[in-house]
């Protein structure tokens, strides 16, 4: 079997490292314990206008903790959330104004139509009465609500229903948005939608975007995060993240293999190592390049490459590795594997 | 800040969510032919009395006959009635998780609970207006006691507003409509009979009894009797602010929840 390099889905275009914008939102050593059981341990994370982030996680691991405390629906036990210039404990009021929010269950009125609602919406994010119609049409238009607009909410499908509470927290042009499990239970064709319009959403609006689907991340976040169990095991941009699983290593097989010596000298291996008599280890500089030179050698050379499996590190296989049961007293082995493989 | 223009929000909002309900539609039906029934048998009463009357040096007036014992079982009917309009206001958006809509935005929890409060009043606003015409269709054929009758007004409203604000309180303390409704008629049944503990045998109040002071019915019953004073008056609107108050507490406290 002959596989080429793997290609990474890459993000949707926007500014990843702008570090001139603005911080949005900037988390603090946040706590909070239920009980005596702590849900959320020592999270820290900021978010940079234009930043799409996805918030990834096992169920249960504390993400949506988190965001009902960055949106002031929970106060933290102790920690820091800054949105913009406002700290949300001593002025919530303005710092609510900045954010818009979708619960994990969307907070819709069932016996409102969805143009009442959305006004209703509008209103309480204080847009003036004059501004408000124009505000209802560019929220229906955005989540594709034109054809249901006039209709009862409790009659609405799910995805339409999705749509409302998306709907409901961009109506004000919040410059943060905050979706929790967006796409839980609508079917691929609703989820692609959905996709779709974060990936709008993000040309003009920062994202937070809390999911345990690892495509999900993959098809719009600039940067990720991952929890488990309260803590935060993985920040990164989703790049740099996509750049180290690349350098990862390939597994080949020769039929008639070379000395370790000749692989270790191709330009493009960055090192080579032996696994059994035919079996050995690359890591390339340039894995694309770098596959196609020993290609090349191995025609001209006749070393019959009978097996070629790229690397299996991917999102997914990171996220399983890194919200892995540990074992007792294993808790900092996770953290380990986490660094090693963001580094 | 903007607190007056958000409680309003609120308020349309909550009292919209009341009418397009069918529960608020039967409760105002209900009672209305409640209260007119009601008020028949009084005016029936009214009239068998009426030849003895003539024989009284100081007979007292029609109001004074009618309007006190008719606006005294309203009041009882209202106090098995309201905890009924109040009881979803907020254990239902709890328990539907509508509530986090309310408190993500920003308004502050003052403007939530007020608004909330407001809106219910206004729907309660067309029950009184049903209950007191009743009376007042009587100028058509004989003339009123008016000053009476608007203490009785002023009376039963301030005792509506006071049950509404219990029955908000005991909504934000659960998020299942039906306890909050049985929590909430508990607890106006003992503010309506604290009034019992401090009785004579006359009838009359013992000058010490501390407990009548506390009861619903006790001030009620004197702004019926047509004693307007600011203590009645204030007593209605400390309990009001108390219940008010005690919801937002409730509502804070909820984001510290263990």
């Amino acid at each position: 079997m002959l596989a080429t390099s793997p290609c990474f889905p890459r993000c949707a275009p926007h500014n990843l490292t702008n570090m001139s914008s603005p911080t949005l939102i900037d988390v603090n050593h946040l706590y909070r314990n239920f009980n005596s059981a702590a849900a959320v341990i020592d999270v820290s994370f900021s978010l940079h206008s234009g930043e799409i982030l996805g918030f990834l996680g096992p169920n249960g691991a504390g993400k949506s903790t988190t965001l009902r405390m960055i949106t002031g629906n929970l106060a933290p036990t102790s920690g820091q959330v800054m949105i913009g210039p406002y700290d949300l404990q001593l002025e919530p009021i303005s710092a609510r104004r900045m954010i818009g929010y979708l619960p994990d269950s969307p907070p819709l009125y069932r016996d409102c139509s969805v143009k009442e609602f959305l006004r209703f919406c509008g209103q309480l994010h204080g847009i003036s009465a004059r501004q408000l119609p124009g505000a209802i049409n560019r929220a229906v238009e955005r989540c594709g609500l034109d054809e249901v607009r006039d209709k009862l909410i409790n009659h609405l499908s799910k995805g339409f229903q999705q749509r409302v509470g998306i709907a409901q927290a961009i109506i004000h042009e919040p410059p943060l948005v905050i979706l929790d499990e967006p796409t839980v239970g609508l079917d691929p064709r609703q989820i692609d939608e959905i996709r779709t319009l974060i990936r709008e959403l993000g040309r003009d609006h920062s994202v937070i975007l809390s999911t345990h689907i690892l495509s999900e991340v993959q098809a719009v976040c600039s940067h990720v995060q991952i929890i488990n169990r309260g803590q935060l095991v993985l920040k990164s941009q989703l790049t740099e993240l996509n750049h180290n699983l690349l350098d990862a290593t390939h597994e080949i097989t020769f039929r008639t293999p070379p000395p370790l010596e000749t692989l270790n000298q191709l330009r493009l291996v960055k090192q080579a190592s032996q696994n059994n008599k035919n079996g050995f280890v690359l890591q390339f500089h340039d894995p694309v390049r770098g596959i196609n030179e020993l290609l090349q050698q191995s025609l001209n050379r006749g070393w019959g490459i009978d097996q070629l499996t790229p690397p299996q590190a991917s999102l997914e296989q990171l996220f399983m590795q890194l919200t892995e049961e540990p074992e007792i007293g294993d808790a900092d082995h996770v953290l380990e594997a986490s660094q090693e493989l963001t580094r | 800040m903007n607190l007056v223009g958000n409680t309003w929000v609120i308020a349309k909002r909550e009292f919209r969510g009341l009418i397009n309900t069918p529960l608020a539609w039967t409760i105002l039906s209900l009672v209305g032919a409640l209260l007119a029934w009601l008020f028949l048998l009084q005016l029936d009463q009214y009239e068998v009395y009426r030849s003895q009357l003539l024989n009284l040096s100081n007979p007292p007036g029609v109001t004074q006959l009618l309007v006190t014992p008719f606006f005294s079982s309203a009041g009882m009917i209202l106090m098995l009635v309201l905890p009924m309009l109040t009881m979803r206001s907020f254990a239902e958006q709890q328990r539907d998780h509508t509530l986090t809509l309310l408190m993500s935005a920003p308004i502050s929890l003052t403007s939530i609970v007020l608004g909330k409060f407001l809106g219910i009043c206004g729907f309660l606003a067309l029950l009184l207006t049903l209950l007191i015409s009743m009376p007042l269709s009587l100028l058509v054929a004989t003339p009123l006691d008016i000053g009476l009758l608007a203490s009785a007004a002023t009376g039963i409203t301030m005792l509506a507003a006071s049950f509404t604000a219990v029955g908000l309180w005991t909504s934000s303390l659960t998020r299942h409509p039906a306890v909050a409704a049985i929590t909430g008629l508990g607890l106006l049944l003992l503010l309506w009979f604290l009034s019992a503990a401090g009785k004579n045998s006359d009838g009359g109040y013992s000058a010490d009894a501390l407990l009548p002071l506390l009861s619903t019915r006790y001030h009620f019953q004197k702004l019926l009797s047509g004693w307007v004073s600011s203590t009645d008056i204030a007593y209605f609107l400390i309990l009001i602010t108390l219940m008010l108050g005690l919801t937002v507490l409730r509502l804070h406290n909820q984001r510290y929840q263990r």
